[in-house]
């Protein structure tokens, strides 16, 4: 913190700025419009992921627009000099995705980046948000933020996961709880024995989706998992350095006897794998569940319209749904273990006739990986389609379009009325739980192949 | 930035709680280099149907309601951090919105561009839109110094919270950069202290 405005307000540093083409352009003109540089180069780093396409990427962008970005991106960067992984480039992808992957996040950081799910940072322990462009300007100009105090949560989850039911589950679960508006101006602690067992990647998932309910952004205290984690990778911090940040790392816990603003407590053995039947990711349900009835339900005006959109009943069951698309990607579910889950599940079987599946990694990085472990020669036998990394049909801002009126699992994070799409119905899910539709072509309780 | 005053006008009702950010503008229209032209697709998917033509029903293709302010439901801009939301209302005309509770980012976002955010209680919001309702053309008055709203056909005025900074911003038209410039020489004692790894 660099100074107190008021009782609310604060000036905060920030250690690390991510960049992408959506919402930097405008932020660049305002230096241009003011005549300044941007104060720190050597802390921020530019990638090009929402807008890029997901098949030959090494051919000019089609669509008109998102080229114009793509390359306002790249001259942008390159005025300005900052370091920008762009489009072919070995370390690009989903700016959540290489963040860690290249070792750049790190615990105990200040994060931004002109997109919500920064949040996703938050899982090594530091205080990572999204935020709007006026702020990527401030962040240019001045590596400093003005912001309110925020207030304080701890969700805590104990207890060993069923089979089946994966950290995507886990924030799924905590969201339909909490509703999408339950953590709404705090800062969530995730804590409790089911975290600390969780891999990054899991973490990773579990932070990204703080947003979807409200949040301004979630964390989990670092620890060993997280140590062993940043060592060796690109810009992880090396002989005494590296020894002086663990010293530093390990004190980044909170006090024992710390209050929060709110703080709520679940059993890790009450979570079932999840779907989302509405228009926000706070409509999910247990998989073995109903659509919940409009008299139970507290705005029932906003379930109604919500199902006549996915075409769904109140008190109906999802099971057997017949679905016509799957989507594996995003910065909440395209890292290198997910594919390893999806690989590992689908091994021998065979996606149904109708179903489109598409996986689309989370970088160039997680996609080489997949490619040296023969992941992809699974996915191509199980007829589903291993695309380039990017955003992709997690918001549809490329040619990655779910037509009208179809269904489709999504391991992404929003199932907003369009997100994937004009008139795209998405549910929301784990990858295993994505993989299963895939294999059947209808929505099944993926435990009944693990049990 | 344009500085804000006063304000006296009728009001758009959109009793919709949860407005996302993908419905203020969806991302297919984020495409843009620069902040003009949002307006146009302010509301897109509820504007107009697949073929571009107008749904007729929607609050915003209704002539009967126009205004600078929009008055919408609960927990308004949850979504994404996007600006373009803001963009798109201001682009649109929008000087206020009105609603019993804005999403954190959104709020920032919209200060930051001029659009004042009034966070009134749920009966006030219902009282207000009760009101549009009953006279389409009901008059608002919004005095941000004072920092009140008034139903002026039935003489009621409701008081709303923003902080003195931003209420200043707001007033002189100044945004955070020209303030955070100004602590550059602090900003580099800060550094000059602070280890990164
Ligand atoms: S994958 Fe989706 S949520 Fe993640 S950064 Fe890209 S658009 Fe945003």
């Amino acid at each position: 913190m660099v100074k107190d405005i008021d009782e609310t307000r604060q000036v905060i540093y920030i250690d690390r700025h991510f960049i992408h083409e959506v919402t930097s352009p405008q932020a660049f003109s305002g230096l241009r419009d003011r005549n300044i540089p941007i104060h720190r180069t050597s802390q921020t780093t530019a990638t090009a992921d929402h807008n890029v396409p997901t098949l030959n990427q090494h051919l000019p962008i089609k669509e008109p627009l998102s080229r114009s970005q793509v390359e306002a991106l790249t001259s942008n960067c390159a005025e300005f000099g900052v370091e920008l992984y762009q489009l072919g480039h070995e370390l690009q992808g989903i700016v959540h995705v290489i963040g860690p992957e290249l070792g750049i996040t790190k615990p105990g950081m200040t994060i931004v980046c002109g997109d919500s799910h920064t949040s996703t940072h938050g899982a090594f322990g530091n205080i990572a948000f999204g935020i709007g462009t006026s702020q990527v300007e401030q962040v240019f100009a001045t590596q400093c933020l003005i912001l309110d105090k925020p207030k304080t949560m701890r969700i805590n989850v104990n207890g060993q996961l069923q089979k089946g039911v994966t950290a995507k589950d886990v924030i799924l679960y905590i969201i339909a709880q909490l509703t999408a508006a339950g953590g709404t101006g705090h800062f969530v602690e995730y804590a409790g024995s089911t975290f600390e067992a969780m891999s990054m990647e899991e973490r990773m998932t579990v932070c990204n989706m703080s947003i979807e309910m409200g949040a301004r952004g979630g964390m989990i205290a670092p620890d060993q998992t997280t140590i062993d984690y940043i060592k060796g990778r690109k810009f992880a911090p090396t002989g005494a350095k590296l020894k002086e940040a663990i010293a530093y790392w390990s004190t980044l816990k909170t006090d024992d006897d710390a209050v929060f603003d709110q703080e709520y407590s679940y059993d890790a053995a009450d979570i079932s794998p999840m779907l989302t039947y509405g228009t926000n990711p706070g409509m999910g349900i247990k998989i073995d569940q109903s659509i919940p009835l409009s008299d139970s339900y507290e705005d029932p005006k906003q379930l109604v319209k919500s199902l006549d959109y996915m075409g769904f009943a109140q008190g109906e069951s999802l099971i057997n749904k017949r679905i016509g698309h799957v989507f594996i990607g995003s910065c909440t579910n395209a890292r290198i273990e997910d594919l390893r889950q999806v690989a590992d599940f689908v091994t021998g079987k065979q996606k149904a006739d109708h179903v489109q599946v598409w996986i689309v990694p989370g970088s160039k990085l997680v996609s080489k990986q997949a490619i040296e472990e023969g992941l992809d020669k699974i996915f191509a036998q199980a007829g589903f389609q291993l695309r380039e990394p990017g955003c992709s049909a997690c918001l549809g801002m490329n040619e990655d379009k779910v037509p009208a009126g179809e269904y489709c699992v999504s391991t992404s994070n929003r199932n907003f009325e369009g997100r994937q799409g004009p008139g795209a119905r998405t549910i929301l899910a784990s990858p295993l739980t994505a993989a299963a539709a895939a294999i059947e072509g209808k929505i099944v309780d993926v435990r009944k192949y693990l049990n | 930035m344009e500085a804000f005053n006063t304000l006296i006008s009728s009001a758009v009702p959109m009793p919709i709680e949860n407005v996302d950010t993908d419905q203020i503008i969806p991302a297919r229209f984020l495409k843009a280099i620069t902040k003009i032209g949002f307006g146009d697709n302010l509301f897109r998917d509820w504007r107009y149907d697949r073929s571009d033509k107008e749904i007729t029903d929607f609050v915003l293709n209704n002539p009967t309601y126009t205004g600078d302010i929009l008055v919408a439901g609960k927990n308004f801009g949850c979504g994404s951090s996007r600006e373009h939301a803001a963009w798109a209302l201001t682009g649109y005309g929008f000087k206020v919105v009105v609603s019993s509770f804005f999403a954190d980012i959104f709020r920032g976002n919209a200060l930051n561009n001029g659009l004042l955010p009034i966070q009134v209680s749920e009966t006030d919001l219902d009282i207000i839109f009760r009101t549009i309702e009953s006279n389409h053309a009901a008059q608002f008055e919004v005095n941000l110094k004072e920092q009140y709203l008034k139903i002026i056909d039935q003489d009621i005025t409701i008081a709303f919270e923003i902080d003195n900074y931003k209420k200043e911003c707001l007033m002189m038209g100044y945004d955070d950069i020209d303030y955070l410039l100004n602590l550059k020489p602090e900003i580099e004692v800060f550094e000059a202290e602070h280890t990164l790894y």
